[in-house]
């Protein structure tokens, strides 16, 4: 991750530059300084408040409060597995429950160890006429059942 | 422009994608092309037929032949037979669930016919990649009108005619809302599409930004003329990738055109429009947790007064709407305020756009006019119960609606008829559920979403709904007892008056509405341990009967390898090692697994 880092930095002051002074963007920042680092780091929040000069303190309460941001390293692929009402009713858990068996994930783990996969619930995609469905990276798969699963993911590189 | 003889449409929205749409395009224009027909023949990608059960699908204009699961291996006997030779390919014509009786043409489809479609008009006909087509379908001729025919005041009172209502789900009237901000002093306003759709189960404001993004654009351009704004917010999922790609393509477009940003139409009024992209947090939803977040700080509502057409987004006059709200503007003007009230019933005018899931056969979006019978909906639109069984109740309005019984079925589908039966109109998900439904389940699995979205400023929300979950939790895992429902009713009560915003003052309407029309599924789960629909894992158990001719299905099948037994002789279940899952019932050929 190292040679990665220097020209991640880089982006990241660009990123900067380009919003400094711009109200309310404390929102974006974060979500394209993720996008570069894939997670975000506390020297990457530490900077990113000394450069668009807001307090450490908000900029942690507003990454803690959105559900899309991440304060640890994530896996190359997001697995993001629905558990809304339409695919409730039709069957998700059973396989968010085969997700986790393939991937060998733990009860509390949603990284694989080889950072190949993470996993995570959402509340709807809004693709309730597939149910159930999963999200891999941008795209959706759908109407699932816990044995199509395995074949999908083991296509996934 | 060039002139083909026939078009071929395909569903690019996320539901056809996902079934392989693109796929179908591709193939298509390859085809075409293979065949020299590609002077004659065109092949378009649009926005969301609603049928996504159905996906993908393909519509052959002139004809409006309408084919449905279409695969790329599909695609060459379509070229060939329908292009070429002009003949309908029958096997890839829908079939009627009931009657499997095939339906060549779209608007035939009961699924469609009664539908009535203003907001989705556009949606799965034109390719929203294009400007020019929405011109063509008669886009942006209501703002034309607005801006050179009429003035901020009879705006308003047009939209106070046309009787149009919030679709977001609260249902305030539209006139009104603009009204207050139009009258609000100071010369800085802003207009705002609430586009962050959070409710479980709902998708019309997906399908409208991926089908038909300028028809929300030109909305919000009308509106903010309306209250005098000259700059706006689209505040968008970013679980929505391509409604905010489309997005920022078509206000490019329109920029461009002259349609929005400065001098618009060559006019004094100016309207710059922004994409604000959401962070993964449903109370934004909420207006004023949504301006919150806009200026980068945490999702929370705030005391109301001061409304935001008072005091919104960084302190100014704001204004906001719903996409599905905007989407109704430009046709109101279009044909009338007069003309679009005739739509619908005495308070609530218009159509209304519902998702329907679930246990249904035709899954996908149907536009309504309001007063429709949600029977109609469910059995003629929806096609029913799926594999025949029965019905047990619908959800309606998400989280923060109610379940409606059979017995309620022929209630019209209006705001106050909705409120009248414990449910609400919310954003419009319809989740029908079957037989095989526990009712205590669909409370838990609504509380479970509303408490974790709970932004936690408030303590009726932040510690009622997690009493009230842990009960539900409880019940459904066999440690209910006497006195808990009653509990969870005064709690209930507490949260619905004390809580500071809609999320957790309505956070209790699932379990009021499951204990209302359900109240003897809680009582089973609680006095005798029992789940009815089975669906509680900690309270059934599976045993095999007599029936079992020892087949070994059942052992195979089963991931726990809790099923043993010789082969042509009767299998048991090993209780401690079942996990409870109901595959082999599911897999049984003689039905000899029973729960219970």
């Amino acid at each position: 991750m190292v040679e990665k880092s220097e020209k991640a930095w880089e982006e990241l002051s660009q990123l900067l530059d380009k919003y400094r002074g711009t109200k309310g963007c404390v929102i974006p920042v974060l979500q394209q300084a993720q996008a570069i680092f894939g997670y975000l780091p506390k020297d990457v929040l530490l900077t990113i408040s000394k450069e668009i000069d807001v307090p450490i303190s908000q900029i942690y309460g507003v990454v803690t409060f959105y559900a899309q941001f991440h304060l640890n390293p994530r896996g190359k692929n997001i697995v993001r597995s629905c558990q809304g009402t339409a695919c409730h009713v039709r069957g998700a858990k059973l396989v968010l429950e085969a997700i986790k068996e393939k991937l060998g994930l733990a009860e509390g783990q949603v990284t694989t160890p080889d950072l190949k996969f993470t996993l995570e619930t959402v509340a709807c995609i809004g693709a309730c006429g597939l149910a159930p469905c999963v999200m891999i990276n941008d795209d959706t798969h759908g109407r699932l059942t816990p044995e199509k699963i395995g074949a999908i993911l083991d296509a996934v590189e | 422009m060039a002139l083909f003889r026939a078009h071929v449409l395909v569903c690019t929205g996320t539901g056809c994608t996902a079934s392989g749409g693109k796929e179908v395009l591709a193939k298509f224009e390859e085809e075409i092309k293979a065949k020299g027909l590609d002077k004659e023949v065109k092949a378009v990608e649009t926005g969301c037929h609603g049928f996504c059960e159905q996906g993908p699908v393909v519509t052959v204009y002139p004809e409006g032949t309408f084919y449905v699961r279409v695969k790329p291996e599909d695609v060459p006997a379509i070229v060939e037979e329908h292009l070429l030779k002009g003949r309908v390919v029958e096997r890839l014509l829908y079939k009627e669930p009931i009657t499997s009786a095939q339906v060549p043409d779209y608007e035939e489809i009961p699924f469609y016919k009664k539908q009535h479609r203003i907001v989705l008009k556009n949606c799965g006909t034109i390719n929203p990649d294009s400007l020019e087509e929405y011109i063509g379908a008669d886009g942006y001729e209501a703002l034309a009108h607005v801006l050179l025919d009429l003035t901020p005041e009879q705006v308003v009172e047009e939209m106070k005619k046309s009787g149009l209502r919030g679709r977001g789900g609260g249902g305030f009237p539209t006139g009104m809302k603009w009204g207050f901000c139009q009258k609000s002093p100071g010369p800085k306003k802003y207009i705002i599409c609430n586009a962050d759709e959070g409710d479980p189960g709902a998708f019309m404001d997906r399908s409208l930004l991926e089908g038909d993004p300028h028809a929300v654009l030109e909305g919000m351009a009308i509106g903010a003329y309306a209250i005098g704004a000259d700059e706006g917010y689209i505040y968008c999922r970013a679980e929505y990738p391509l409604a905010i790609k489309r997005l920022k393509q078509a206000i490019a477009q329109a920029e461009e055109a002259g349609l929005l940003g400065d001098n618009i139409l060559g006019t004094n009024f100016s309207c710059h429009l922004h994409i604000k992209e959401g962070a993964g947090a449903f109370v934004c939803g909420e207006e004023t947790a949504l301006m919150q977040s806009i200026e980068g700080n945490r999702g929370m509502p705030r005391p109301r007064p001061p409304f935001p057409a008072v005091k919104g987004l960084w302190g100014k006059p704001s204004n906001i709407n719903n996409v599905e709200t905007f989407g109704n503007v430009p046709y109101i003007f279009r044909v009338g305020a007069e003309e679009y009230a005739k739509f619908g019933t005495e308070k609530s005018k218009g159509t209304k756009v519902f998702a329907l899931t679930g246990k249904i056969n035709n899954t996908g979006l149907a536009e309504v006019p309001m007063g429709i019978t949600m029977r109609e909906i469910i059995f003629d639109i929806g096609g029913g119960i799926i594999g025949g069984k029965k019905f047990k109740a619908v959800q309606i309005g998400g989280p923060s609606g109610g379940c409606m019984p059979e017995p309620l079925l022929d209630t019209p589908v209006d705001y106050d008829s909705l409120i009248a039966a414990g449910a609400m109109m919310g954003s419009g998900g319809l989740v029908v559920m079957d037989e095989d439904t526990c009712m205590v389940d669909v409370a838990k699995f609504f509380l479970t979403f509303t408490q974790s979205e709970s932004c936690g400023k408030c303590t009726p929300c932040r510690e009622g709904t997690k009493r009230m979950l842990e009960i539900l939790i409880d019940i459904t895992e066999g440690r209910g007892k006497e006195g808990d429902i009653e509990k969870l009713e005064k709690l209930a009560k507490s949260i619905k008056a004390g809580a500071l915003c809609a999320l957790g003052q309505t956070a209790p309407n699932p379990v009021l509405s499951t204990l209302r029309y359900f109240r003897d599924e809680y009582e089973a789960h609680i006095k005798e341990k029992r789940c009815p629909a089975g669906v509680c894992k900690k309270l059934v158990g599976y045993t095999i009967t007599d029936a079992c001719k020892g087949c070994g299905l059942c052992a195979k099948t089963c991931p726990a390898g809790a099923i043993s037994g010789e082969l042509k002789s009767k299998h048991t279940i090993d209780a401690s090692k079942c996990i409870k899952c109901g595959a082999c019932m599911t897999k049984c050929p003689f039905k000899a697994i029973v729960r219970g």
